[in-house]
């Protein structure tokens, strides 16, 4: 027993000097890392964590025209939720969500897959890419503006099928309806989905496909089993985006139908106008629930610290 | 595979991406033609003669609010954004090469503040001001709310940067003598320059056409977006248009120079090697 000690004494005094400065050096690093992330935690903790919190603590107060009054009520929130409107328009944003969803998925698979697979040097992928990237660095308004003299009722679309004489009048329902909602916001959100989905497709061994076609696989069964599987992750990413972005739309609404159609922002948005900060904040809650187990839910799917 | 011939499938999905191009530039077109509507002409086709009248109309006070000025304020608001987002993400980038305590709870922070609707960011930050009596300003609840949606981009794609990093570099740079300093400036941050270009141009670009978390932040004076956002309702002229085509030239001038200058990194660095 005392031989044993001993020895291990011995062993200790031995690596005391190199055994500290190893220990000081951890420590080093570990205070760098505190340093380095220090400001990102500080600006996400003013401007997000603290405004979160302070919404859920104000949708339990008490308002009028006048200003706000600290209490614990869940008026905000029977209010809201036992509102018939509220639920109306819970349902409308969802049909959004979903014809946006589905659409964007759509068009930005295969735009993606086109990208990685047909286009055969890297430079003209890298050029049609940003091709498709440029709009979505310009002002989302005025891309939403933009669909006006090509949809309104005096427009593009209506003139020219009228001059060719395939309908008698202008169509009344190509702007200010949920057609226009839907087609501007799909306009606005489908690099969100391609992104992601070309990133994922990059990155599929090209040998698997050959080994695919090899087993006797026909470009079908090649595209559902080897090549969506394997794209699952860029879907997911590119869904959290969607989904985020068209939940929480009130301008896209607000201008494409014409006032005619609500989102839940957009009623947020209009308490908020009316100084109802409480009324608001109970509804911030409740998107936020519902916005964050959406987002948790396609988190199962995917882990995003191993897709980056 | 570079040898195989043209299949069906390549012109189907061509005229597919084609289309795609269509639908995303064909708008833009539109108000970009329709900007130059002769002085008599309409929010429409056709054109009612060729002029830059509206351009001029533009910069008259009266015709469309402060334009000069709020653009000022987003052109100024984008280059602070731009500023710190490049130095806050490549600092918390390097945090995150290193495990620590929190790490993870931080990375997920990152991603909640990229997933949370702008609107619920916009009126909490407001009601925060409003609560601890301080003056919300374009300058400060702003330019808070931009970072929230800004910061998460950088730290994402820096994330990404640096799990594809080689420490190989790092190390030769070691045994050669360089201390830690010298490391980072001379060999981490010449490679990861063109991505750092990249957060930078999010950083601008996104924070200079926001528009949901500006809604109750910005104080008293409108931020260019905003201003846009209240003509859509009050303004009947092409000048709207005019607008339109005057920012969005502005916003491909901006890419196109980050472009410029990631492709000139590029060079160099392929020199180098």
């Amino acid at each position: 027993m005392t031989a044993i000690i001993t020895e291990d004494h011995t062993q200790i005094e031995a690596a005391g000097m190199p055994g500290l400065i190893a220990r000081i050096g951890r420590t080093a690093a570990t205070l760098a890392s505190y340093l380095q992330a220090g400001p990102l935690t500080l600006i996400l903790g003013f401007f997000f964590l603290l405004p979160i919190l302070m919404i859920a603590v104000v949708s339990f107060w008490d308002y009028d025209f006048a200003g706000l009054y600290p209490d614990f009520l869940t008026m905000n929130y029977t209010d809201t939720l036992g509102s018939w409107v509220t639920w109306k328009t819970y349902l409308n944003t969802l049909k959004y969500t979903v014809m946006v969803w589905g659409l964007t998925l759509l068009i930005g698979f295969w735009v993606a897959y086109f990208l990685a697979f047909h286009i055969r040097t890297t430079t003209m992928q890298m050029v049609l890419f940003l091709v498709c990237t440029v709009p979505f660095l310009t002002s989302n308004i005025i891309r939403m503006i933009s669909w006006i003299p090509v949809l309104g009722r005096n427009g593009l679309v209506n003139t020219t099928l009228i001059e060719m004489g395939i309908i008698p009048s202008p169509i009344e329902w190509l702007l200010y309806s949920d057609f226009a909602v839907v087609l501007a916001m799909v306009h606005l959100n489908t690099l969100f989905m391609v992104t992601p989905i070309f990133n994922t497709l990059m990155r599929i061994d090209r040998s698997l496909i050959e080994a695919a076609r090899d087993a006797g696989a026909n470009g079908w069964q090649i595209l559902w089993n080897v090549i969506i599987p394997l794209a699952k992750p860029g879907i997911a990413i590119g869904t959290i985006f969607v989904v985020t972005l068209v939940m929480a739309d009130f301008s896209t609404v607000q201008v494409m139908s014409g006032g005619q159609s609500a989102s839940v922002a957009l009623m947020m948005k209009n308490q908020m106008s009316l100084l109802q900060y409480p009324a608001a904040a109970a509804n911030a809650v409740v998107l936020l629930i519902v916005v964050l187990s959406m987002v948790s839910a396609i988190l199962r799917v995917v882990d995003i610290r191993k897709e980056l | 595979m570079s040898h195989e011939k043209r299949t069906l499938e390549f012109y189907v999905l061509a005229a597919f991406f084609t289309l795609f191009v269509l639908y995303l530039y064909g708008p833009l077109s539109a108000v970009f033609i329709l900007s130059f509507q002769g002085p008599d002409g309409g929010l429409t086709f056709p054109l009612n003669g060729v002029s830059v009248h509206w351009f001029f109309n533009l910069f008259e006070q009266q015709a469309v609010g402060d334009f000069g000025a709020s653009f000022k304020r987003s052109f100024t608001l984008g280059l602070m954004v731009m500023i710190v987002n490049v130095v806050v993400s490549l600092l918390a980038g390097l945090a995150f090469r290193r495990k620590f305590r929190g790490s993870t709870a931080l990375f997920y922070l990152t991603v909640a503040s990229l997933v949370v609707p702008s609107i619920i960011i916009s009126l909490g930050i407001g009601v925060v001001f409003q609560q601890f009596g301080l003056k919300p300003a374009w300058y400060s609840s702003a330019f808070g709310a931009h970072l929230t949606w800004t910061l998460p981009f950088g730290v994402l794609i820096m994330f990404a940067v640096f799990n594809r990093f080689s420490p190989a570099y790092e190390e030769a740079a070691r045994d050669l003598g360089a201390n830690s300093w010298q490391t980072f400036a001379h060999v981490v941050l010449p490679m990861i320059a063109p991505s750092l270009i990249g957060v930078g141009l999010f950083g601008f670009t996104l924070s200079y056409d926001e528009f949901a978390r500006t809604l109750m932040t910005s104080g008293t004076y409108n931020t260019l977006p905003l201003e846009i956002y209240g003509m859509t309702t009050n303004v009947t002229t092409p000048v709207l248009y005019a607008l339109g085509t005057v920012t969005t030239l502005f916003s491909f001038s901006i890419i196109l120079l980050a472009l410029a200058i990631i492709l000139v990194l590029r060079r160099r660095q392929a020199k180098v090697v």
